[in-house]
């Protein structure tokens, strides 16, 4: 055992898992029955009671105590430890490293880490402040010292800085690999290039002299699968082979995609978006954004992705940056110890990840600004901007699509509109609004089936018949055999006389001179074609995409939510234009569009579309429209898009109050405390604390006559993760707040290092050990893992002004006073379930167990 | 770092990482400055006209060069309509780097072929190659995780084997068998308990 414990302190210190630990329980191996039992993780509430004898005060007292309280928590948002206790307040911030180490030479670190937090636990983030602020003033003390010293502080200061620098290059060198890939292995589906097989269908025929007008992607090297298997590429038996052969390859795609998921990295599925908003909120989920996720991410991306399913790779990108950030941030003491750094580095890295998947770096810092982040301080806003900036940069200079852009879809045109368009603006608005509450109802119900019932048991086959179903349907129809970013880049063009595709296929006449503006033209037998291919397109890509998203594979749901909403924009512009050909003279048309005139852009109507889709969705209004205007590139079309944003979020928000992200969060019950959300109910804080009337009595510890023994068990009957600190019970004076996880390892370390620890040792928090009589065993010191600054509010405190220190202060807990005694405890799981019960849902459905 | 143990390792990992990136972008550098000569182009696309049908050329050419009347083949073309023709021409001057489309296909292929490979590895060979060197004896004592047929399933068992020896070759195994561990904890969270990603 203590061979095995010794290894673990030595190989990584701060990343054992309760898994570990229960596994050598499980071997019968001697494991302190405190230490790390299955409870370790389950930190339901505090504990209860003990305020029966309180009730009868009157409740004049208690008024004037809440003024009192209120202040003091913002004082403390800016002034981090009492000036008297610095020096205490230093080893205990410092992870209670410092003075345990005079306790305990050989062990520099402690092993799970005093300071650090169990999987599936909420991080406290005023802890992680002032920790890191102690930290700082450290480093700059030191740095007056010597010139080694002052270097190390001016690396430390740097080190942020960098750290954006090689989270730019690496998310953008992964989105290049990713793009590039892709984009072949897209292409692998229908056939395969003879010149190179590295190159992709475009690249093959890059440089030859063979492609005609009318068949602009038809090359002599580029060999589809009837070509090579029959020598033929006429006839039903060759587009038999092709459709054979294309379903073949999309079932091989997404096959290896959810093994390889399934065999590394289940925490590689999905879009990745909810669980990294709940990560940035202060959740720990081990291993989420760790090098196997990244890994298998980055790989089967790209597979999911050429499966021709209908998904995305941009909300998986985030993931992917994501990843880089937390895997860099190792390097970096600074941001290693610290978990709320660290949720600084992962808001920036969030940014790099949009600016890579759409080539829209503000785009991205704005995205993470709005969608993801909790904490956004405007530190993070300038190092989000780096990092977007290097990201852009390097994607740039991979050059993956051979266009010197960093999208596919990218949009070229400058058309002016005219105000009267905004109406068929707001009705595409008003489509993207129905579709967002459509999709998250639809979707979240058909997760919900996922999770509850059997479906759940049988992911692989799962994949497996969606992609069949998709490739069998997708075949036939042009649109949605194309890959869906192609398809979009299609619709988002305009349709110039170089274009010889079946949606450009207007009747054209020659009496006009000019290459430039083209009027308004009738419709030639392709468009019509076109159109009602485009329909059942849009029929079947929002039917799909339903099955799609939430499957165990990596999939975001940016393209398809685009794709729809481009289709439907396209779709509608079309109709206008041909109207406004066919009906010039009607009153709505005559003042501006004229015969002759170029009036109407059908691809301007498809951006619109594609953003009020993805407004729906998401609920994004700023961050969409700046993502939507870079990728034009044009500043004409901002007011289209905004009013196409602001609709569909209107429509979209009174069918259905969440984005589909906050609704994947309460799907899963992550403990996401949402910021935007205001809370307009007169509870009082004694309404939710525990204990309540009926419980047990709050657990306390006293700061100076328990014993290890009494500790010890009180530890192993309740699984509260932390206990508060009193002078003694019949006084029930508050000293401070001990983490359980704090208390197990400290005392498991002073048992095995400390000599003559035995279980009727007294444990002490107070500055000097209590006078005790001759020949008793040596006393155990805890002050250092003591927090001395715990947040107190009132009984009578209204539950606003605690869920706003709640969502503000990013607390783990809070307790409550009277009187100044001590009465009961609110957790962050409290506060959520109160919300909930609030809002008449089930509040067991809501926290995460 | 503060531990040596802890820290170098992880610090490699992240180094060589940052250094992969590093890598990529040198060599998308080299590679356009080894700019080879079907890299560059210069395309032309010219609508239908009058009775001429619509083409498009590509020619290897120096960006300045890259317009309507050295690229295009005016030979078809009555000399009146020349001009016209021209101006409805759209030439684009356009770069790629073939290096590295062919690096990054490489780098992605070998990475999925050793991750297959690896998988087959964990799925099929290795529990074979327990049952033949452990014996039977050995899974009737995991009594708890018979039941449980996917890979790794046994790590609980090598992991608690490899803490009794301690040499540093047992160290990659110890870290191996973790990290077994791991994912296995994430795969019953995912697909067996659905309390993540669902």
């Amino acid at each position: 055992m203590a061979m095995w414990q010794e290894k673990e302190h030595t190989k990584r210190p701060c990343w054992v898992q309760p898994t570990v630990l229960s596994a050598g329980l499980k071997l019968g191996r001697l494991v302190s029955p405190v230490f790390g039992g299955p409870g370790a993780m389950d930190n339901r509430g505090f504990q209860q009671g003990c305020f029966n004898s309180f009730q009868s005060s009157s409740s004049d007292e208690d008024l004037v105590d809440i003024p009192g309280t209120a202040m003091n928590f913002s004082l403390r948002d800016d002034v981090p430890p009492l000036d008297g206790e610095i020096e205490e307040d230093k080893s205990y911030n410092g992870g209670g490293i410092g003075s345990s180490t005079r306790m305990m030479d050989f062990l520099e670190e402690p092993i799970p880490g005093v300071g650090t937090y169990d999987d599936f636990n909420t991080i406290d983030w005023v802890r992680e402040k002032s920790r890191d602020r102690d930290r700082h003033r450290e480093i700059t003390n030191k740095s007056k010292e010597s010139t080694w010293a002052l270097i190390h502080s001016v690396s430390d200061a740097f080190s942020g800085w960098l750290l954006m620098l090689l989270i730019g290059l690496l998310s953008g060198s992964l989105a290049g690999l990713i793009d590039i890939s892709a984009h072949w292995m897209t292409d692998l589906k229908e056939g395969i290039c003879t010149k190179g097989l590295w190159f992709n269908h475009e690249h093959c025929c890059w440089d030859s002299d063979q492609v005609t007008f009318e068949n602009k992607d038809k090359c002599p090297k580029w060999n589809s699968w009837s070509q090579l298997l029959i020598s033929t590429e006429e006839g039903a038996f060759a587009y038999i082979v092709n459709y054979f052969m294309y379903v073949l390859w999309a079932l091989l795609f997404a096959f290896l995609a959810v093994s390889l998921v399934k065999v590394f990295a289940p925490y590689a599925c999905g879009s990745g978006i909810p669980e990294i908003k709940t990560i940035l909120s202060g959740f720990i989920i081990r291993g989420y954004l760790g090098k196997w996720t990244l890994i298998i991410k980055t790989i089967t991306l790209v597979l999911a992705v050429s499966s021709g399913l209908s998904l995305g790779k941009e909300g998986p990108l985030v993931h992917v940056a994501c990843c880089c950030g937390n895997i860099l941030c190792h390097c970096f003491n600074k941001y290693r110890k610290n978990e709320a750094k660290r949720r600084e580095v992962l808001s920036a890295a969030a940014a790099a990840g949009v600016s890579v998947a759409f080539g829209a770096p503000i785009g991205g810092v704005l995205f993470s600004l709005e969608e993801v982040s909790y904490y956004f301080p405007l530190k993070t806003l300038w190092r989000s901007f780096f990092a977007a900036l290097v990201a852009a940069f390097t994607l740039r200079s991979i050059n993956p699509f051979g266009n010197s852009r960093l999208v596919l879809f990218y949009v070229e045109f400058h058309t002016p509109w005219h105000l009267f368009e905004l109406v068929p603006f707001i009705l595409l608005g008003i489509f993207g609004g129905l579709w967002g509450a459509l999709f998250i109802r639809t979707n979240i119900a058909w997760c919900r089936k996922r999770k509850t019932t059997q479906l759940g048991k049988y992911p692989v086959i799962e994949v497996l018949v969606v992609t069949a179903i998709t490739a069998i349907l997708a075949f036939p129809n042009e649109y949605t055999r194309m890959s869906t970013s192609e398809l979009i880049s299609e619709l988002f063009n305009d349709c110039g006389l170089l274009d010889s595709s079946k949606l450009c296929d207007y009747e054209n006449y020659f009496n006009s001179s000019k290459g430039g503006d083209l009027p308004d033209r009738p419709a030639g037998a392709g468009v019509y074609s076109a159109m009602w291919q485009l329909a059942l397109t849009l029929i079947m890509k929002i039917v799909i995409t339903i099955f799609t998203f939430g499957m165990k594979i990596p999939s975001g749901l940016f393209i398809p939510s685009m794709a729809v909403g481009a289709i439907a924009g396209r779709l509608l512009g079309v109709g206008m234009e041909q109207m406004a050909y066919y009906h010039h003279d009607w009153a709505i048309f005559n003042s501006w569009c004229s015969q002759g005139a170029d009036c109407i852009t059908p691809g301007l109507y498809a951006m619109v579309g594609a953003a009020a889709c993805l407004g729906g969705v998401t609920r994004m209004t700023v961050s969409l429209v700046v993502i939507m205007f870079e990728l034009t590139g044009g500043l004409e079309y901002i007011v289209p898009l905004m009013a196409a944003a602001m609709t569909s979020k209107w429509v979209a928000d009174a069918l259905g109050r969440e984005g589909i992200y906050d609704a994947h969060i309460r799907l899963n019950g992550y403990p996401f405390l949402e910021a935007k959300e205001e809370f307009a109910h007169k509870t009082l804080a004694m309404d939710v604390m525990k204990p309540r009337r009926n419980d047990p009595l709050l657990t306390v510890l006293t700061q100076d006559s328990m014993t290890v023994e009494d500790v010890e068990t009180v530890i192993s009957e309740t699984t509260y993760s932390g206990f508060p600190v009193v002078v003694s019970r019949e006084s029930q004076r508050l000293v401070g707040f001990v983490l359980r996880r704090d208390l197990i390892i400290s005392i498991e370390n002073a048992r095995k290092k400390q000599d003559g620890v035995v279980s009727t040792s007294i444990i002490y928090f107070t500055e000097h050990s209590p006078p005790m009589p001759p020949y008793t065993p040596p006393t155990l010191k805890l002050r250092n893992i003591l927090d001395l600054s715990p947040f107190t509010v009132t009984d009578l405190t209204p539950m606003e002004i605690v869920v706003d220190i709640f969502r503000k202060l990013g607390l783990r807990q809070c307790l409550v006073t009277h009187n100044g005694r001590l009465l009961g405890i609110i957790t962050k799981k409290d506060v959520l379930k109160h919300i909930a019960q609030m809002a008449n849902q089930d509040p067991d459905s809501i926290l995460f167990n | 770092m503060a531990t040596p143990w802890g820290g170098l390792p992880r610090l490699g990992a992240s180094l060589s990482l940052s250094c992969l990136a590093l890598a990529v972008l040198l060599l998308v550098r080299t590679a356009a400055a080894a700019k080879n000569s079907e890299d560059v182009r210069c395309k032309c696309i010219c609508p239908p006209y009058k009775d001429i049908p619509g083409h498009i050329y590509n020619r290897n050419i120096s960006q300045k060069d890259c317009d309507c009347l050295h690229v295009v083949e005016l030979m078809s073309v009555r000399e009146p309509d020349i001009e016209a023709y021209c101006l409805r021409c759209e030439c684009k001057y356009e770069e790629r780097s073939s290096v590295t489309i062919k690096v990054t296909i490489i780098i992605y292929l070998s990475i999925l072929g050793l991750l297959l490979l690896y998988m087959v590895y964990l799925t099929l060979v290795e529990p074979i190659l327990k049952r033949r060197l452990f014996g039977h004896s050995q899974l009737i004592q995991s009594d708890d995780d018979v039941g449980d047929h996917q890979p790794f399933a046994n790590a609980h068992d090598v992991l608690a084997r490899s803490r009794s020896r301690a040499n540093v070759l047992n160290k990659v195994e110890y870290a191996q068998q973790r990290w077994k561990l791991q994912v296995q904890e994430q795969r019953k969270s995912v697909f067996d308990r659905h309390v993540v990603l669902s």
